[in-house]
């Protein structure tokens, strides 16, 4: 599968970018996230593409006036087009997003077999963001947003969310 | 193969996600428990979400500076393409699902098919929701076996729920005109041949749930030609209410 292009962001416009956070993470940056997919001037504008995570993502119209108004602030105009392929994988966030991620209390995704192996409940390997043990169990495939998955600590006691691996 | 027909395939896809969608959505704060309420208003918002991008496609193909608003809220009845099994009013929670089971495993291996569709649109679509339907199917799959193969109470309950709608599985593999002229094109699937992948697959889990295959040979259909269950009129009534009563409201 194509999941490892490389987004097309002009350098020029990184700083800006990466001002605007995640509505649902907010310690995570756009650029973090991976949704940036294309960020250029062309003609005096920023020409903007954004993918979303899930489809009914509801933070996609957030991050969309997000965007404008932190473009407007340095006097820029940016249009922000919604794009749906190649479709949004977990590879494209950052290392340095899922180590952000864990030290706000969400458990980066694992690859896509372990993934599996976690959510069936088959294998406990999924690390406790609270205490580190990897002695936590699935308390329910669908939690907080669309992306995450609910787990539990059997070692402190501690629930906590685990960003589902998507590919 | 006429812009229409294309407009109709469309629909036909995208009203069975928005009317599932709506059935889900009204069980939000009526979950069994806190993580099975989320969970079903998590697959609510994954359905409209597709809907969404579907109906935003539908809204261009018709022109007319139509909006995915009116597509979705200012169609009558028999406007509407999704099948009976969609609209069929929430119960208990093993009718419920057991809807979903039926309905997932028809939309993961539709989905497999259209996102190689020769339309751009409709593949990307179906790339990026086979990714969540996966998800649901294992949620719905997963509970058909576990109140399957629970207590006697909860075996009766589902089995109930799939002896009530296996009349309405058979219509997932109709096919109309439109969607023939579009399938002709190379970019709508032909879900005739998709019938004994289906059965096969769902007859597999039900036997692992315990569950009996039911045997029918009488099938309701209708929906994909605008004739729906009487359900259906209230469904949209709720749906369609504030648009009817503030035309063109925004929020």
């Amino acid at each position: 599968m194509a999941t490892e292009i490389a987004p097309n962001i002009d350098i020029k416009l990184m700083a800006i970018l990466e001002e605007v956070a995640d509505p649902e993470i907010p310690v995570l940056t756009v650029v973090d996230m991976g949704v940036i997919r294309e960020a250029i001037e062309v003609e005096g504008k920023v020409k903007i593409k954004l993918t979303p995570t899930y489809s009914g993502c509801p933070a996609m119209d957030v991050i969309s006036d997000d965007l404008k108004t932190a473009f407007a602030k340095a006097g820029k105009v940016a249009e922000v087009e919604l794009v749906l392929s190649p479709a949004w994988s977990t590879d494209w966030m950052s290392e340095a997003g899922k180590r952000k991620m864990e030290a706000y209390g969400i458990a980066a995704p694992l690859e896509e077999t372990a993934d599996k192996e976690a959510l069936l409940g088959n294998a406990k390997i999924v690390k406790c963001t609270n205490c580190g043990s990897t002695n936590t169990h699935l308390v329910s495939q669908f939690g907080s947003t669309a992306c995450k998955a609910l787990f539990k600590c059997d070692e402190c006691q501690e629930p906590f969310d685990y960003f589902k691996c998507l590919k | 193969m006429e812009n229409t027909d294309l407009y109709k395939y469309i629909l036909g896809i995208a009203d069975n996600s928005l009317v599932l969608g709506q059935r889900l959505g009204e069980l939000c704060g009526h979950g069994p428990n806190l993580e099975t309420d989320i969970a079903l208003t998590n697959i609510s918002l994954d359905l409209f979400g597709q809907t969404r991008s579907y109906y935003q496609y539908a809204a261009k193909i018709e022109g007319k500076d139509k909006t995915e608003d009116d597509v979705a809220f200012l169609r009558i009845e028999r406007e509407y393409r999704n099948v009976l099994l969609v609209e069929q009013p929430n119960t208990h929670f093993g009718f419920v699902m057991a809807r979903q089971f039926l309905f997932d495993m028809f939309h993961f291996i539709l989905m497999e098919k259209l996102q190689f569709s020769k339309d751009d649109t409709l593949a990307a679509i179906a790339k990026k929701s086979i990714k969540e339907v996966s998800y649901h199917r294992r949620f719905s799959s997963d509970w058909v076996k576990r109140l399957g193969d629970g207590t006697e109470k909860s075996h009766t309950k589902m089995q109930e729920g799939i002896d009530g709608l296996w009349r309405y599985t058979d219509e997932l593999f109709h096919i109309t005109d439109a969607d023939s002229a579009v399938i002709n094109e190379g970019l709508g699937v032909d879900v005739t041949e998709l019938k004994e992948l289906y059965y096969s697959a769902v007859s597999e889990i039900l036997k692992e749930a315990t569950l009996v295959v039911p045997e029918r040979k009488y099938f309701a259909q209708g929906g994909k030609n605008g004739i729906h269950t009487e359900h259906m009129g209230f469904l949209l009534a709720e749906l369609q209410y504030m648009q009817r009563t503030y035309p063109n409201m925004t929020w």
